[in-house]
Parts: C-alpha cells; structure tokens; sequence
C-alpha cells in the first residue's frame, strides 16, 4: 500500500529510492542525543511526501529537517522546544501527533464519548432486554397471578 | 477484435444487470414466481459475460496487445508471466473490471448454491446485488474503459511499477476486492431483509458464511500487504495508518463484529436491527475505501487515478446505495422484533461489548483518516493525523477487546454466572500478568509496551484454547481428548482464529518494542556486530536482471564462529520504468529476522548498512494466518453447507477431509 506512496512520489516528485532514511553522517556522537533526536523525527512529517515521517524518508527536504533538529538538539534545547522551532518554521502540518488545541478537542475526545455512549446505550439495552418478558414462555394470566399468590400466603 | 468482444461482453453485462435489478425485485413484490426465478439464469449469465470479458483483457496483456492503452502504461514485453497476469488489476481499470469481476462471481454464488432460500429472499438479493454490480458497470464502462485502444501502438509498453512486481504484492489486491465484495452480499442480504421485513435465525445463518468468507479474504489480503510492506519497503514497517490502509482495516473491524453479531441472530434470534445495521455499513465502509484509494481526495497516496471526475462517480454510488439503505433501514428496522431474551450476564451482552469494542475502534480510524479533511474544511487549519495519533487511539480499544474475549466466549448464552465463568480463568489472568512482569523484570528498558502485549497474547491464547477444552465436558481425560476431535469445526475455527488474534498481540507488541537498529558505514571486507552476530561484507556486485540492473551487497553473518547465513541485500533500478526499489535481505527465524538493506555508495569507498533485527516479526504473519485459518475452518462447518444449499446433493455435505 505504501508502494502507491513511493510510485505517486516518484512519477510526480520525480524522486524516492525507497531505502534508507537516515544516513550514516547525519547520526550524532552522542547516543542519548541520538536517539532523542530518532524519536522527535518520527513525529514529524516531510512535507513533500505523503504520510511519511522525516525519519522514514529519504527526501533531500526530510534530511534538511532531521540535520535541523540534530542541530537544535545539540545546541541544548529540549524535545519540547525543538518541535516548537519546527512548527513555527513549517507549520501545524508538520506534526503527525496533532495537537489537542481548539478544534482537535474533536478529535481526541471523539472516539471516548462515542464510546461511553455506546457502553451506556448497551448498557441500558441490556439491562431492558434482561427485564423484558420471554415472549416464548408467556406471562402467567391474572386468575394464575392470584392463584399463586394463595398459595404463596397459605 | 477480441479486445472489442471482450468491451462488447461488459456493456451487455451492464444491460443484463440493469434487467436483474428490476425484474426479480417487481416478481418478488407482486409475488410472480417466474419473475423472481429469472434472477437465477441472469445472475450466471451475467458472470460468464464478464468472466469473458476480464479473460479478453488479461488475453491483451498475456500476448503484450500494444494497440491497447492499458496494456501499454502497464506492460512491457520482458516483463516476467506471472506480473503479465497481475499486470491486469496492477491499475485502475483493469482493477475495476476485478472487482466487477468479483461482484457478479458472488451474485452468480448466491444463485447457485442459494437453493434452499425462499425464492422471494433470494430474487431481492440477487436484484440488490445486480444493482451494485450495475452501478460499478457504469462506472467501468463510462469513465475507467480498461479496452480502450491506441491509434498509434508503440512497440513496447512502459513496464508496471516495479514496485508491485512482486509475488507478496500481485495477490494482495485480489484478496482484498474479494474481501470488500464480500461485504456486498452481507450487504444484499440486509436489503433484502429490510424489504422483506423479516428476520430470522435462518436470515443469520444465510448470511454468516458470506460475511465469513468477506472477513477470512480481507485478513488474508490486509496480511500480504503488510508482509509486502515489511520485506519490500526496506525499513521493516508493516503497518503505517496511511489512509489505503485504514481503508482497508475499517471494513475488516467492521466485518468481524457482524461476524460475531449474526452469530447472535442465529442462535439467538436477537440484535436483529443492529446486525443489519452493521451489514450496512460494513459495506458502506468498504466503498468508503474505494472512493478513498480511487479519488485522491485525502493526500494519499495514490498510484491510480487522482481523477475528480472518477471520485465524484464513485461518491454518488456511496451515497445512493448508503443514503437508500439507511433510509430503508430506518423505516423497516422497527418492524424487526427481538425474540430471544437474555440476562445482563450472558454471551450476548459479551458480544454486545465485542461489537461496540470493534465498531468505535473502527469510528477512531474512521474520524482519524477524515480529519485532515474536516479541519480544513470546517476550521481552515492545515494538519496532518499520523501514527502517534492512531496508536494512541486505537489500541486502548485493541487492549479492553483482548482483556475480554476469553471470559465472553467462555459465558453460557441466555443466562450466565460471571463468578462460576471466571473460576478457572483466574489462574490464566494470574499466569499471564506474572509472565508480562517477568518479561518486564528481564528486559533492558522499560517500555511497558512488550510485558503487557506479552501478558494479554498469553491471556488470549490459553483463554481459547481453555474454552475449546471446557466444550468437551466432564470426563476422563482421555474421553474428553478424543471428543476434541468430534467438536463441530466452527469451535475449532473459533478457537483457532482467537488464537491468531493473540499470537498478532504479542508480536506486534514484541515487533514494535523490541526492535533494534544499526546504521553504519562498511567497507568492503569489514566486519561489524548486531545483535550477538557478526557481519561481513564481503562484495557488492552489478547484477542484471530480466528488466532491471541490481547492485547486489553479499553480508555473511556469524554466530560463535559458525556460519549462519549469507545475505544480499539488492538496490534495483527498473530503466523502463525509471524506479529504483529495494530488496532487503532477510534471515528469518522463530524469534527473530534479521534485516539488512544495502545504502547507497559513500565518498570513501564504503557502502551504508542499515541492520535490524526484528524480534517475533513472523508470530505476526502466522497469527494472521491463523486468523484466516480459523475463519476457514468455521466456513467448513457442516451446518453452513448444509444452509448453503449443499443439502440438495448429500454426497457434497460430507466434509471433505
């Protein structure tokens, strides 16, 4: 499926070779900064790809972008701050973990209300289902309603 | 000219579907038994129409026909048997005329094995299925002709993206179209119903082996794309919540719950509205996929047509036929009245939850995939929905479905006792979270990711494999073993296919936390260590291939001095197509792959080395397998042959060992 992917990529971008995305001179020295800069990469798209992190891909501009944040990173920012600096360089578009101001409320709440009304809704379903009469086996009528109430009280 | 006959099949294809739409659904309602038996023979004949027609179009590209343009953008003369044949749905139309193909297959199935239907039932069906077979007709037909001709034939084709010249890839779509289609009967069926305003346990029987078979088509289909993606993409993903996907996996989420919820119809008589309701939109769902992958409408991805035109067509077939159902349905679903009563402890409320679990997990993709679109639409906000949004989403709804499968398949229908159910899995859930937190004690690092999917996979397998063993009773234990063999194949399937499910828990769990990677410079002769082996380069040669030059990398890998395996890890370029692909090399094994693609040259001489090792990459592909298995298992239950119609012949309704 991702074939289609790198086949629109390259027919209309005219490049992808679909291989290795990181390259071996981009990696820092220092592992612990290494592999934050892995995990920030992997949440941000490349922008002239479709549905790729930058860590997946092998664009020239995806590349820009992880030297960027290896750069960042090794100035001394945080995680948090280094996204930050992306963003506002690229954009919103850049965060594959959207963000949950305004708008994107919707979306991360969406699927838990839906799924507390559907408990709910089964719930009280169930719960009416269990109460009503087995139309199988009816009702008692009301002369054996009264009778087994004598018999009950005897 | 056989290229013409072949055109000339489809449209009169399109004019027998039109009549099978129309006269079945008049005979059935004034009650006129000739004209609802007329859908039988126009059912099969409209199958052969378009098996002759699809069989003239692979005839065009097996004898390399360049004066057909389809052949032409898709082919190439030294292009290998095999992707001549799949050459054919390896695009747009000829992939349409599939799943045309596929649709009036399964019309002309439920004429031929439908026997025992009642004939009112059956002619609707048929004419409902005639309808959407009509509907993707026209589409073909009028903006995606696979048989349109050339005036001036070049003397070769433009190759088929190489990318899908391979064998992981050339099945995978039909398998997924047979998946989607299937929906389409489950589809019918309801409609049917509706209009019949009945249904019944016989209803849930009839329609169970067709979802089943949907169901078992599209896990095999999801399953080969993902291990495509695995070995062919060169960085060992094999899931990427890329909207193709998601289309895919909605219908497939949606078609297990309806799996589960005619089991309720059946034996139950109950749930009847929501199980049409699921039908609907399982279907729905699946020509969701459709318009997706064939519209270019969500940035995806999309090798075929990014044609508004095409989008717009198979948008107005989604909104008719979903826009008529849920009409219908809204109308006639009140007249569908419950029979079976069940406590609120019982293996209905179990599926119940089940189906809730497996539909809102399915609304999570559902709004995930849309909101790129709905933020730009609604808030003119630019931005993307990715991985992190969909793990996080998604799997807390995976992890509660697999924390419950084992106590509600356990539960007695009607009426159950959750203490007296819970007594023996008690030990289970204690063994199961012991082994997660002594995976948790072990491993290096703490993700919790590894120990909890270890814990729910145990939980899940052993759970089905204690239900299967409480369905053989009291007894010794020798009698109970050799009634094992005597259980009906839907508890096997049953069983089996839970199995899968948590054998695909661990693995992704172990795929996704365990997996290590290592990307280095090598030059040639050099030696590296990666996960307790050592690497070798030893060559990188040029290789040619029949239509492609290959630079192929030789890696030994050595364990204790002993040689495990030799690796070549291949970067191929396709000059006819342009393309370069990857072609990593990997050992496989039971607990781990190991995964090497071959970078490109460096400055110095040497050749960049990526290396992973994937731990349990192939529990994943046997879980799925699994899965498959165990829906087939179950659609070789006697009883559904029997409901199939096979009773007309007995020699046919004895299993075939």
């Amino acid at each position: 499926m991702r074939g289609f992917a790198l086949l629109a990529l390259a027919l209309f971008m005219g490049f992808a070779s679909p291989v290795m995305a990181v390259q071996p001179d981009e990696i820092l020295e220092d592992p612990g900064l290494e592999s934050r800069a892995r995990d920030i990469s992997a949440g941000l798209r490349c922008l002239v790809c479709r549905n790729e992190s930058i860590d997946e891909s092998n664009a020239d501009l995806a590349r820009d972008m992880r030297l960027l944040v290896r750069e960042r990173l090794v100035e001394g920012d945080s995680n948090t701050e280094v996204v930050a600096f992306i963003v506002e360089r690229y954009g919103e578009y850049v965060l594959l973990r959207p963000t949950t101001e305004g708008a994107n409320m919707i979306l991360w709440v969406a699927a838990p209300v839906l799924f507390l009304i559907a408990i709910v809704s089964a719930g009280l379903y169930l719960r009416q289902r269990g109460a009503a009469p087995d139309p199988t086996t009816k009702g008692l009528s009301a002369q054996d309603q009264k009778r087994l109430r004598e018999i009950l009280e005897e | 000219m056989i290229v013409e006959l072949g055109h000339f099949a489809l449209i009169l294809a399109f004019a027998v579907a039109l009549a099978q739409t129309v006269i079945p659904l008049v005979g059935a309602h004034k009650g006129w038994r000739d004209w609802m038996m007329v859908a039988n023979p126009m059912a099969t004949v409209q199958f052969m129409l378009v098996a002759f027609s699809y069989a003239a179009l692979t005839y065009a590209f097996l004898v390399s026909d360049f004066s057909v343009k389809l052949v032409v953008d898709n082919s190439h003369t030294l292009k290998p048997l095999i992707y001549k044949i799949s050459g054919v749905w390896g695009n747009h139309e000829g992939s349409l005329l599939l799943w045309v193909l596929i649709l009036a297959l399964f019309g002309a199935s439920a004429a031929w094995f439908g026997g025992n239907l009642p004939a009112s039932l059956q002619a609707r069906v048929l004419a409902v299925q005639s309808a959407i077979t009509a509907a993707f007709m026209a589409f073909t037909i009028f903006t995606s002709n696979p048989f349109e001709r050339l005036e001036f034939p070049p003397f070769d084709g433009t190759d088929l993206n190489p990318l899908l010249q391979d064998p992981g890839l050339a099945f995978h779509p039909p398998f997924l179209y047979l998946g989607y289609v299937g929906l389409s009967m489950a589809f019918s069926f309801a409609i049917a119903a509706l209009i019949e305003g009945r249904v019944d346990a016989a209803w849930g029987r009839w329609v169970r082996p067709w979802t089943l078979a949907a169901w078992v088509f599209l896990t095999i289909g999801i399953a080969t794309g993902s291990w495509w993606a695995y070995y062919e993409l060169g960085w060992g993903g094999f899931w990427f919540w890329d909207p193709v996907e998601n289309a895919s996996l909605m219908p497939w989420l949606f078609a297990a719950a309806l799996l589960h919820s005619a089991i309720v119809v059946e034996k139950r008589e109950t749930l009847k509205s929501w199980t049409i309701l699921l039908a609907i939109l399982g279907f729905g769902f699946s020509l969701m996929g459709t318009f997706i992958v064939r519209s270019g409408l969500l940035t995806s991805v999309h090798a075929f047509a990014m044609d508004p035109e095409r989008g717009v067509f198979i948008l107005m077939i989604l909104a008719a036929f979903m826009g008529g159902a849920l009409t219908l349905f809204a109308f006639r679903a009140p007249v569908l009245e419950a029979k079976g009563v069940f406590a609120t402890v019982s293996r209905e409320s179990a599926l119940v939850i089940n189906n809730v679990l497996l539909a809102v997990s399915s609304f999570v993709i559902f709004i995930g995939t849309m909101w790129p679109l709905i933020a730009e639409m609604l808030f003119d906000r630019v931005l993307s929905v990715g991985p992190p949004f969909f793990n996080m989403a998604f799997t807390p709804f995976m992890v509660a479905l697999a924390m419950v499968l084992p106590i509600g398949a356990m539960l007695p229908w009607k009426r159950g006792n959750l203490v007296r159910t819970l007594r023996p899995l008690w030990g289970l859930a204690a063994f199961s979270v012991a082994m997660g937190a002594l995976t948790w004690a072990l491993q290096t690092g703490n993700s919790p990711l590894v120990p909890i999917g270890l814990a729910l996979g145990i939980w899940v397998v052993l759970g089905s494999a204690m239900d299967i063993w409480a369905r053989t009773g009291r007894g010794a234990f020798g009698y109970r073993f050799a009634r094992l063999g005597r259980l009906p194949r839907a508890d096997w399937g049953k069983a089996t296919a839970h199995i899968g499910l948590g054998i695909s828990v661990f693995a992704v769990a172990a795929l996704v936390g365990w997996e290590s990677e290592d990307i280095r410079v090598v030059q040639i002769g050099e030696s590296f260590d990666k996960g307790g082996y050592t690497l070798t380069l030893t060559a990188v040669d040029r290789v040619q291939g029949p239509n492609f030059v290959s630079t192929m990398g030789t890696l030994e890998a050595w364990r204790d001095g002993r040689l495990v395996t030799i690796l070549q890890p291949e970067k191929r370029f396709y000059p006819i197509a342009g393309m370069p692909t990857t072609e990593a090399a990997i050992d496989y094994s039971i607990t781990r792959d190991l995964y090497i693609t071959l970078g490109d040259p460096q400055d110095n001489g040497g050749w960049a080395i990526r290396t992973y090792i994937k731990p349990f990459a192939n529990w994943l592909w046997f879980g799925c397998f699994l899965m498959a298995l165990g829906g087939i298992f179950s659609l070789s239950d006697r009883r559904f042959r029997v409901a199939a119609g096979a009773e007309r012949n007995p020699r046919n309704a004895v299993p075939a060992e």
